[in-house]
């Protein structure tokens, strides 16, 4: 469960972020819409711990978050580009998490081999990711982020930059693949045709603001 | 060069210098004070680097600027500060030879490193933290690995610097604390063992060689593909602890840097009757007791020295501009002529005046009496960079613009002179100004090249520490200020020519 009440930011002066508040359900997957420069990504690093706000409470299966540092948090983050770690192979990446929590190794690699299962993506873990498609890497960052377990999943984005038709093939996937985690999750996207496919519910970043924002 | 060779490769010689234990002592010593250097240098260094790649603060490219400047420092100068700022009983150890060491080389891992840091992308850190990292674990496991190969290059860089260094240990080494190339100019010049000497400069070609080879082999097998971001990623310190975190590195990086060089005017200002200028006004030769001189003459050491830098700036420019035309307009072939003027690059100064030395040493005419030798050595050292700076712009001139020359009537040789000779000064500037700066502070071949009467300040300034009385000294110490300001001063106006070059 997420809980996000009257958050505020302001870059220099300006409210990017004007007394925002959204609600997520245990398990649901929610899709935030807008167009850019509207602060849905901010929202998504408000709720990550990267972005300090200046007002207003962000709260994790009922316990207030807000001045808690992002690596206590327990959320998990896929990137617009992925952002895997280029000195790591795939099973490395997925592992990743699970090593910062100091995971025995065999569990570790019982948990990687299952993660790779789940994105479609069996046999992959000594790949380098630099000869990964664009697709699987989308995937392996799924992959990493769902692998130890964290209460919200955030994507920002997370199919831009993809051809239209693996888009597409991969937004059906996403749906499944979220489902079948069971995982909270809150998805920025600007293509409303891909927040139908994967959300269960859909809310526009207009109507998030608390006072008057268009 | 040659020669060097034939006479390190007798087999009597190779015997017996390498069957001596001294030399593997020498050999040891150089070895482990260079690690440890490169090390320590790294090891400090990583904290300004950090500040300086990442954060946008008042006063970044100055403290940049300040290491730059340090790094281009004569290697006598580094010494002089070292000696006036450490207590006597550390004057001499090799704990002053690292403390010099760090200092000079600071600059090439905030430069070197720091140019990958301030590339990287933020996002990777951002979600390992997600991924439930603490700061420390993200250093440990994404931004250090991410990190090696720029830590790994500068760690080459100042090892090999550190290896082969010779001002700082001629000054601040002393018996059991010499490295390879001290021994070989110890050998060469004061004990009359030319081939022990051939044989040792043989074994450090070998050895720097290995040592580069193996870090690039290093490199290679751990490149990682990397995505880094075109342009830097700065951002003020927002955090209060962020803030006291880069004033306190930023503060400490330059005090560490200024107090020896503080130090060292504080120095030439003390005298055996207080603090005066005696030392700056009186320059002239000093008498120890009335009518016995020491043959140390400061003003006159000035005066070899400029006379030195303006005639080996000279001919760095010639030879250098003359070379960088050959090998843009030779193609291909200009490949192996531009490999052939590098070789000075990666040769010591002291193989430069050991082999030169025992090169000229031909009769009938005794070549090493002449007073070019010094120039003549000082320009072989300069030429590479000359070169380097040369090439770059004659590399950036569109073709193009000279055939259109040609096309609107010019005959070929007018087009060159409208096209390419303008842009052709500026680099040229640039070049003298390293070429000076270079000559200026060139120590080693000097060492080997130079005769008694025809001192250059660095040769004066080490023969003035090394002796007792503080009038000496003084004169020393205000003799290295003068030296290290002149130098910054080249290398800076140089820099100056270059910026305005780039802003249209």
């Amino acid at each position: 469960m997420l809980d996000v009440r009257d958050v505020t930011v302001r870059f220099d002066g300006a409210a990017v972020l004007d007394g925002v508040s959204l609600h997520v359900a245990d398990g649901e997957v929610v899709g935030l819409l807008g167009p850019s420069g509207s602060g849905k990504s901010t929202l998504l690093r408000v709720v990550a711990g990267l972005q300090v706000v200046d007002a207003g409470t962000v709260a994790l299966d009922g316990h207030d978050v807000t001045s808690m540092p992002t690596h206590r948090r327990s959320v998990g983050l896929v990137f617009q580009d992925a952002q895997l770690f280029p000195h790591r192979d795939v099973a490395g990446n997925i592992a990743f998490g699970l090593q910062m929590a100091r995971w025995p190794s065999p569990r570790c690699n019982a948990r990687v081999t299952e993660m790779l299962g789940l994105v479609g993506l069996a046999g992959f873990e000594r790949r380098a990711v630099a000869t990964l498609s664009g697709g699987e890497r989308t995937r392996v960052a799924l992959a990493r982020s769902l692998a130890p377990s964290p209460a919200v999943l955030l994507l920002d984005e997370p199919l831009t930059g993809l051809d239209r038709t693996l888009r597409d093939r991969l937004a059906v996937e996403l749906a499944a693949i979220l489902r079948a985690a069971g995982t909270t999750s809150l998805m920025v996207t600007h293509d409303p045709h891909e927040a139908e496919t994967i959300c269960d519910r859909v809310v526009e970043m207009a109507t998030l603001g608390g006072d008057g924002r268009q | 060069m040659l020669t060097l060779l034939a006479r390190a490769l007798t087999p009597g010689a190779l015997a017996d210098t390498l069957g001596d234990s001294d030399t593997w002592r020498v050999v040891w010593f150089t070895t482990w004070q260079a690690v440890l250097s490169t090390v320590l240098t790294i090891a400090v260094g990583l904290a300004p680097a950090y500040v300086c790649a990442r954060y946008r603060f008042a006063g970044r490219r100055l403290l940049v600027g300040l290491l730059t400047g340090v790094f281009v420092l004569p290697t006598v100068v580094m010494g002089a500060a070292m000696l006036a700022v450490l207590p006597d009983s550390m004057e001499r150890t090799v704990w002053a030879i690292l403390a010099a060491h760090v200092l000079f080389n600071l600059a090439v891992v905030v430069r070197v490193v720091g140019a990958v840091w301030e590339h990287l992308p933020r996002e990777l850190e951002h979600a390992a933290a997600t991924l439930g990292a603490s700061p420390r674990q993200v250093a440990r496991h994404v931004t250090l690995p991410l990190l090696r190969p720029a830590i790994g290059a500068a760690g080459a860089i100042v090892f090999v610097f550190t290896f082969t260094s010779f001002g700082v240990v001629r000054i601040l080494g002393g018996s059991g604390r010499t490295t390879v190339e001290v021994e070989v100019w110890r050998q060469a010049t004061q004990l009359d063992g030319i081939d022990v000497a051939a044989v040792l400069t043989v074994v450090q070609l070998l050895l720097v060689g290995g040592a580069v080879a193996w870090s690039l082999w290093i490199q290679r097998r751990h490149r990682t593909t990397l995505a880094l971001l075109t342009s830097a990623d700065r951002q003020r310190p927002r955090t209060a602890r962020q803030r006291v975190l880069v004033a306190a590195t930023a503060a400490a990086t330059a005090l560490v840097v200024l107090i020896p060089l503080g130090a060292m005017f504080a120095r030439s200002l003390r005298t055996p009757d207080g603090y005066s200028l005696a030392a700056w006004t009186d320059m002239g030769e000093t008498e120890i007791r009335p009518g016995v001189r020491l043959g140390l003459d400061p003003t006159g050491a000035m005066l070899n020295s400029l006379r030195a830098a303006g005639l080996a700036t000279l001919l760095a420019v010639v030879i250098g501009g003359l070379a960088a035309l050959a090998i843009h307009s030779a193609g291909r072939h200009g490949r192996l002529l531009d490999a052939g003027l590098m070789l000075p690059l990666g040769t010591s100064a002291v193989t430069i005046g050991f082999g030169m030395l025992i090169t000229f040493d031909v009769d009938p005419i005794d070549w090493r009496a002449s007073p070019l030798l010094v120039p003549i050595g000082h320009a072989l050292i300069a030429v590479p960079f000359v070169v380097r700076t040369t090439l770059g712009v004659l590399a950036a001139i569109d073709p193009r613009l000279r055939e259109a020359a040609t096309t609107l009537g010019a005959t070929p040789v007018r087009a060159w002179a409208a096209v390419t000779l303008p842009a052709l000064w500026r680099p040229l500037a640039v070049g003298a100004g390293l070429a000076g700066a270079i000559s200026l502070g060139e120590f080693g071949a000097t060492s080997f090249l130079s005769r008694r009467d025809t001192e250059t300040m660095p040769l004066a300034i080490e023969q003035l520490l090394g002796r007792t009385g503080s009038v000496l000294q003084a004169q020393g110490y205000a003799l290295a200020v003068i030296l290290a300001t002149a130098t910054v001063a080249l290398v800076v106006l140089g820099e100056l020519v270059r910026d305005r070059a780039r802003r249209p």
